[in-house]
């Protein structure tokens, strides 16, 4: 072989980076999110709401806001009344048993909590101190005369400590 | 012909997931024995080609150039176009996988009468950067399925991919942009005549491979929606080297799955290889530093040729130089005889 000192770690960068999934999760095995369910029937079976729970939500959201249509009639006939909050979540109380089970596992964030708040959160969190807030010197809370103060510290531990609350 | 073929070949690969899976039910077939055998193809196929390639002697130094080469101080040396040292080499090397330069120059090439124009023309460069990044950050935005917990800069592309919060599920610009490259590079070898009459099957064949690929999976996140919570079962499963399958999963799953399995298993055998193949090519990786330093042939390592000098070879063909009338040079003799 020619350049070995150069294809030997070319290939072996190569086989690393193919194989990189495998040695990522070396092996141990990862079981499936079990989800507690409630019981009875979901709007749809179950083998549709697995797939498509989110297209549900979207139809819901157009259904309401858009056509102030707050009554969903399921395939079979059921009818549900049209809500995040006020209707996957009042059999699926438990979100973090049971949304964020799949969810974390696939790895996606559904931004819906942004606004809508889940069953179990009925006080709004303090918001933090983020990076952003921070580099433009923002202070997070605003009612608690939070202002940076001037003069002695210069502002940037009035907002650290925004993150402590 | 040669496009009906490739398409036949594709549709037949749909047929053979329906028959398998749809009716047969080989669930671990299709599920996970294609899908090793194909990635283990993939790699051992590929790490095959480049020991071959390594293995190939280069017996000139062949470098491509296209601008002044290193020469005197005063004359400006272009170090992209024709690199000195093996630094230079790296950067048009890495310019060219990273950025396409090649493609980024004059390609069009017109009859107009009877005179030939050249001239500019970037739609490929446009096509091929759209396709083959679009491609590049889809497969590792695939990763979300091949991890857990998922690494952080994966999530963050999948972000970023989905800015625009289009739909739910997120509509994936790459998604657009790779459909757009795709379309554009077949189109090209269908309407433009000159490509089309140097295109194969085997040229059609990935692109309608890649098509099915690209079709079934955005057919399956944004129409036909499988579990993907099982889908990730399954992938994890082959990725932690503890197989199972889950029930209930769609069928175009297992189209995808069969597709990227033709494909990656494909590869080694095929002009896809030009992925590995460009780092192995003497006209990219070679400094163009024939003035400085000697290239030894490796032919010669174990058998090193009989050079004969100008004066040796006159001497010995001077019969039939003389003969045809061809002049003698008389300096040989002179040198001989002061020597
Ligand atoms: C009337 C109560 C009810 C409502 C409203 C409801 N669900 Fe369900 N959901 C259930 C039950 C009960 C099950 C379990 C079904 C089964 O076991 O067959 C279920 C199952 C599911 C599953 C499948 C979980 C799994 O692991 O198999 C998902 C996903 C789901 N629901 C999401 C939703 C979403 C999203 C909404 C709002 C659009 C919603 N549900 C509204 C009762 C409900
Ligand atoms: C059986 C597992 C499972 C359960 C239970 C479940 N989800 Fe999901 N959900 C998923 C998966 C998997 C995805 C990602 C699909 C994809 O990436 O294509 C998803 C995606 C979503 C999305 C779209 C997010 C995005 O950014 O694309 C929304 C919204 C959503 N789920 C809402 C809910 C809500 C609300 C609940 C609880 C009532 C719930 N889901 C319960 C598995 C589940
Ligand atoms: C920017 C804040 C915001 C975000 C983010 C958001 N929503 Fe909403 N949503 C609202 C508001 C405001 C309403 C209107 C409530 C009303 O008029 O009854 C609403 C209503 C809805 C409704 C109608 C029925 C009801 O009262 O719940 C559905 C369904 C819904 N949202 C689903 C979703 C889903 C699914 C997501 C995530 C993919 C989401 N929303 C994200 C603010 C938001």
């Amino acid at each position: 072989m020619y350049n070995s000192n150069k294809v030997i770690p070319g290939i072996i960068i190569f086989v690393l980076i193919v194989t990189f999934p495998i040695w990522l999760n070396h092996g141990k095995a990862v079981s499936a999110p079990k989800p507690i369910l409630p019981e009875g029937r979901c709007v749809e079976s179950k083998e549709f709401m697995r797939a498509n729970h989110m297209q549900l939500l979207k139809e819901w959201r157009v259904l309401a806001i858009r056509e102030g249509m707050r009554i969903y009639t399921s395939s079979d006939g059921s009818r549900f009344w049209i809500g995040l909050q006020n209707g996957c979540m009042k059999c699926h109380h438990n979100k973090q048993q049971f949304c964020d089970k799949c969810h974390d596992f696939a790895s996606v964030k559904p931004y819906c909590w942004n606004c809508h708040i889940p069953p179990e959160t009925k006080e709004f969190g303090t918001a933090k101190a983020t990076r952003l807030l921070k580099l433009f010197r923002i202070p997070v809370d605003l009612r608690e005369g939070a202002k940076p103060k001037h003069g002695e510290h210069g502002g940037h531990g009035e907002i650290d400590k925004g993150g402590e609350h | 012909m040669n496009v009906v073929a490739a398409l036949i070949a594709v549709i037949g690969m749909v047929i053979l997931v329906w028959l398998g899976v749809g009716v047969l039910k080989l669930y671990t077939l299709f599920g996970v024995v294609i899908p090793y055998a194909a990635f283990l193809t993939f790699l051992i196929g590929l790490v095959y080609r480049m020991v071959n390639w390594a293995k190939s002697p280069v017996p000139f130094k062949i470098t491509t150039t296209c601008g002044q080469q290193k020469s005197l101080p005063w004359i400006r040396h272009s170090r992209l176009e024709s690199p000195a040292t093996n630094f230079e080499v790296f950067l048009r090397m890495a310019l060219e996988v990273l950025a396409f330069r090649s493609l980024f120059r004059n390609l069009r090439a017109d009859l107009r009468g009877r005179k030939l124009y050249y001239g500019s023309s970037k739609w490929l460069w446009l096509g091929a950067i759209l396709f083959h990044w679009s491609f590049f950050i889809i497969l590792v935005r695939h990763l979300r399925l091949f991890s857990y917990p998922v690494p952080g800069p994966i999530d963050l592309l999948d972000k970023v991919d989905s800015f625009f919060h289009i739909g739910l599920p997120h509509l994936y610009l790459t998604d657009v942009a790779i459909l757009a490259g795709l379309t554009f590079l077949l189109l090209r070898r269908l309407v433009d005549a000159k490509v089309n009459y140097i295109s194969h099957a085997s040229d059609y064949f990935p692109l309608f491979l890649i098509f099915g690929l690209v079709i079934s999976g955005m057919l399956m996140r944004y129409f036909f929606r499988v579990d993907i919570t099982s889908v990730k079962e399954l992938t994890m499963g082959l990725v932690t080297l503890h197989p199972k399958v889950p029930t209930g999963i769609g069928l175009i799953f297992y189209v995808h799955v069969f597709f990227i399995s033709v494909l990656v298993a494909y590869f080694p055998f095929s002009k896809l290889v030009h992925m590995v193949g460009v780092f192995f090519s003497p006209t990219r990786n070679l400094p163009n530093d024939n003035r400085r330093v000697r290239h030894i042939n490796p032919w010669w390592e174990n058998v090193p040729p009989k050079f004969l000098t100008y004066c040796e070879w006159q001497e010995k063909f001077k019969e039939q130089l003389e003969s045809a009338g061809q002049p003698i040079d008389e300096d040989c003799y002179k040198e001989k005889k002061e020597s």
